[in-house]
């Protein structure tokens, strides 16, 4: 069983056991438009939540991708490198990094699905 | 904070669902369905955009011949009344006030064509250096608005709608007409996007109509996000990109623009001395060789990862599939295939030194 949990930045986390899928929600996709490359970091490498773990670039510009929990990063998502638009066809099943979770106390401040529709609603962009 | 300016247009911009966003002083479209889709339909068919924020200063009188010469780099006595010029306007230390188009109406008579970001320094540069001599200077900004047609159906379209004859206008001519009516347009042959097209000047409230008869005539709105990276394959400058006060035309390769021959202008000693000495910055232009996007800023390094430049526009090429960038880099590092890298946040990557045309132009001759 996973759970999904979303930041205000617009990732989510998917969790399953201790680990964590993390990517941008179908909301910050569109948002983006046509992604054209992911600046994603090396296994191995360890943030803090909050921290920034990478970039997403559309044609016109970057945004910061923001870790939403602490941890190792232990996977990135290849297939995004050589065809970063998967994460515009589905966004919620191309991840672009899996991380070790060492707090999981930290995602009870995120949001579930609901409360970030309700989110969303409330801060029209 | 001051309110962003909106032009003629902006209610129409909303009303089909454009991404707003403040430019040059003014709340203006950056993209209706897509960057890429409208990038697309520029280079294959035709698009609108809405450049009502750009400004128009008319200068005539007895001497304005000689004034309008004395500001701009290019020679506008060289050329006959119809034609327009591209230039700059310079400092003294030849870093450029504004790059600009001027139309020559009649001798004696001109229209500048200037970017919104800098009317107020233009304006106040222009009537500065106007003292002593007779002319006229009308800035008429707030009054004109204008649509740029652009692509291989824009004459078709603009030709069909506003039933006129144009393809007797030759690349950088234009002519003065009558639209709907009675109501005076300049029309001429120029674009900023590597494609054939139409710029398009008049009053508000016939920009208004121009602007829902090109759509139905199946145009398609542009906004500024594909203009951008539609001039930019083509290697044309941005103002505050490749062009600023501290950056000569010499410097962003733009010398044949300037005429030196020509007895006096200003900046001219400061341009014949930059290319005696040869200039000690370049415009060049940089290929990624990753995915990797060098933007606006970034730095370039040499082999050693000695900082030698920064990034001026950089994208991931619409027409040319590749991560493309124009830089302004030391000159002894700018000739082609020179090996350099670019630090993008915490990485660094190869890229090398290639034109900056990175994709042809298709203008009408």
């Amino acid at each position: 069983m996973s759970k999904i949990y979303y930041a205000e930045t617009h990732e989510y986390i998917r969790v399953e056991g201790n680990e964590g899928y993390v990517g941008i929600t179908d909301y910050a996709q569109k948002a983006l438009g046509n992604v054209v490359y992911v600046d994603m970091p090396e296994v191995g490498d360890e943030f803090e939540a909050g921290d920034d773990f990478g970039a997403i670039e559309s044609v016109k510009a970057a945004s910061d991708l923001i870790c939403p929990a602490s941890g190792e990063v232990v996977e990135v998502n290849d297939a995004l490198v050589d065809n970063p638009r998967l994460i515009n066809e589905d966004a919620m099943k191309n991840w672009i990094i899996k991380i070790s979770i060492s707090d999981e106390a930290e995602l009870d401040d995120l949001m579930d699905l609901e409360a970030y529709e309700k989110y969303l609603e409330s801060n029209p962009h | 904070m001051e309110e962003n300016k909106k032009t003629c247009l902006h209610d129409k911009h909303v009303a089909l669902g454009a991404l707003m966003s403040p430019f040059g002083g003014f709340d203006m479209p950056i993209q209706y369905e897509g960057i890429i889709e409208e990038h697309n339909a520029v280079r294959n068919a035709c698009g609108i955009f809405d450049v009502s924020h750009m400004g128009e200063v008319f200068i005539s009188g007895p001497q304005a011949d000689a004034y309008v010469n004395y500001i701009f780099t290019n020679d506008i006595l060289s050329v006959e009344p119809g034609q327009c010029l591209y230039g700059m306007m310079l400092h003294e230390h030849g870093g450029t006030v504004d790059d600009l188009l001027v139309y020559k109406r009649n001798s004696n008579d001109y229209l500048l064509v200037i970017n919104a970001s800098n009317i107020d320094k233009d304006v106040a540069w222009i009537m500065k250096n106007a003292e002593g001599y007779d002319v006229v200077i009308d800035h008429r900004s707030d009054e004109l608005g204008e649509i740029a047609v652009q692509g291989p159906l824009a004459e078709e379209i603009v030709q069909k709608v506003l039933g006129l004859s144009l393809s007797h206008l030759s690349f950088y001519t234009f002519g003065e007409f009558t639209i709907y009516g009675d109501k005076p347009a300049i029309i001429s042959r120029t674009g900023y996007t590597g494609e054939d097209g139409f710029e398009i000047y008049t009053d508000h409230e016939s920009t208004r109509r121009l602007w829902d008869e090109l759509l139905a005539a199946g145009a398609k709105p542009c906004g500024l996000g594909c203009r951008d990276t539609l001039r930019f394959e083509v290697g044309l400058p941005l103002y505050g990109d490749e062009l600023d006060d501290d950056i000569t035309p010499v410097e962003s390769g733009l010398s044949m623009f300037v005429k030196v021959d020509k007895p006096e202008f200003i900046g001219r000693e400061a341009i014949i001395k930059q290319k005696e000495e040869g200039p000690k910055k370049k415009v060049v232009g940089l290929e990624i060789l990753d995915r990797a996007i060098a933007r606006h800023g970034a730095e370039v390094l040499d082999a050693d990862d000695n900082v030698i430049g920064t990034v001026t526009t950089g994208y991931r090429g619409i027409s040319v599939d590749k991560s493309i960038a124009m830089a302004l880099i030391d000159a002894r590092f700018a000739a082609r295939d020179t090996q350099l890298k670019v630090r993008v946040r915490r990485k660094v990557f190869p890229a090398v030194v290639i034109a900056k045309k990175f994709y042809k132009k298709s203008y009408k001759k």
